[in-house]
């Protein structure tokens, strides 16, 4: 049995490299969705490793809701993406400021 | 050092690689790649910690869709990625300094959190022993009972996401051929059918 803080320690990491992928790809939305879903692993993993430390089943099941809504939260982002990549022709993140006041 | 945690750190190193390998590389394709990889050891902790229905969804539903979604969106998307990364190196200190930040805080809980006891006392859904039920088993029997509302919200959830991402993608053509089911059962007989007199050894003019 591996004692919980090694899973906090991975997931910690993991989390951190997610927070810095997105200041280092701050033009590529693509890079930023990719490391949204880095940050989103590192907490499942945070989850399922105190459901099992816990002995508590309802970790796990937080973990699939998060994992759900994860899934929905790239599959909406891919498809925005999509529609304005269409409209504008790029993906750039300084070029999405049509709401700008 | 048993053979668990040979694995553990197997599987650790590789994600948190592959994870640097995500946002520093130079080509999307390669990201999405490494975080199909990332994905993959993430499912081998999942499976380490004994939440082995997890650790299958994590390999079916999110490498088999979602990151497979990512491959094509970025194959399909005709973008000069060299010149998004402008500016790559300009960001890197204060990301590094952010990511440090926060890493060292991180670190920091983690040194110094003990878990109270009356967090273990309070176990809502004890897991059952897995030589009896197994564990797609024994969360089924909490997700369909104890927590029914929170799953149909979920299917809520992605229903409004599916319609959503189908509204945002489709573009109406104008020259499309269409079916149209209305007008086909509205046909009457004496729109589609003419009897005419053909005179004999004539031909008949449309």
């Amino acid at each position: 049995m591996i004692d919980i803080s090694h899973y906090l320690t991975v997931s910690a990491i993991l989390f951190v490299i997610g927070v810095f992928g997105i200041f280092l790809n701050r033009k590529n939305v693509i890079v930023i969705l990719m490391s949204v879903e880095l940050i989103l692993l590192a907490v499942n993993i945070n989850f399922v490793a105190f459901s099992a430390e816990l002995n508590d089943l309802v970790g796990q099941v937080f973990a699939l809701f998060v994992l759900t809504v994860a899934a929905a939260e790239a599959a909406i982002g891919l498809a925005i993406l999509v529609a304005f990549f269409r409209n504008r022709g790029s993906i750039a993140v300084e070029d999405i400021d049509t709401l700008k006041g | 050092m048993t053979i668990a945690s040979l694995f553990f750190y197997l599987f650790a190193v590789v994600l948190l690689a592959s994870a640097l390998m995500v946002i520093s590389s130079r080509n999307p394709v390669h990201s999405v790649l490494f975080l199909i990889l990332a994905f993959l050891n993430g499912a081998g902790i999942f499976m380490l910690t004994g939440a082995e229905f997890l650790a299958l969804i994590l390999i079916v539903v999110y490498v088999g869709a979602v990151l497979v979604l990512f491959l094509f969106v970025v194959m399909m998307l005709d973008v000069d990625f060299a010149q998004l990364r402008q500016g790559f190196m300009q960001y890197l200190p204060v990301g590094a300094l952010v990511g440090i930040v926060l890493l060292v805080e991180l670190i920091l809980v983690l040194g110094a959190y003990t878990l109270a006891p009356a967090v273990a006392e309070h176990v809502v859904v004890p897991i059952p022993p897995p030589s009896e039920v197994s564990n797609t088993e024994a969360l089924g029997l909490v997700l369909y009972t104890r927590y029914a509302f929170y799953f149909q919200v979920c299917g809520l959830i992605l229903l409004v996401a599916m319609v959503g991402a189908i509204v945002l993608t489709l573009r109406h053509q104008a020259n499309a051929k269409r079916q149209n089911v209305a007008a086909q059962v509205n046909r009457s007989v004496e729109d589609s059918v003419e009897v005419r007199d053909v005179a004999s050894g004539r031909g008949l003019q449309l």
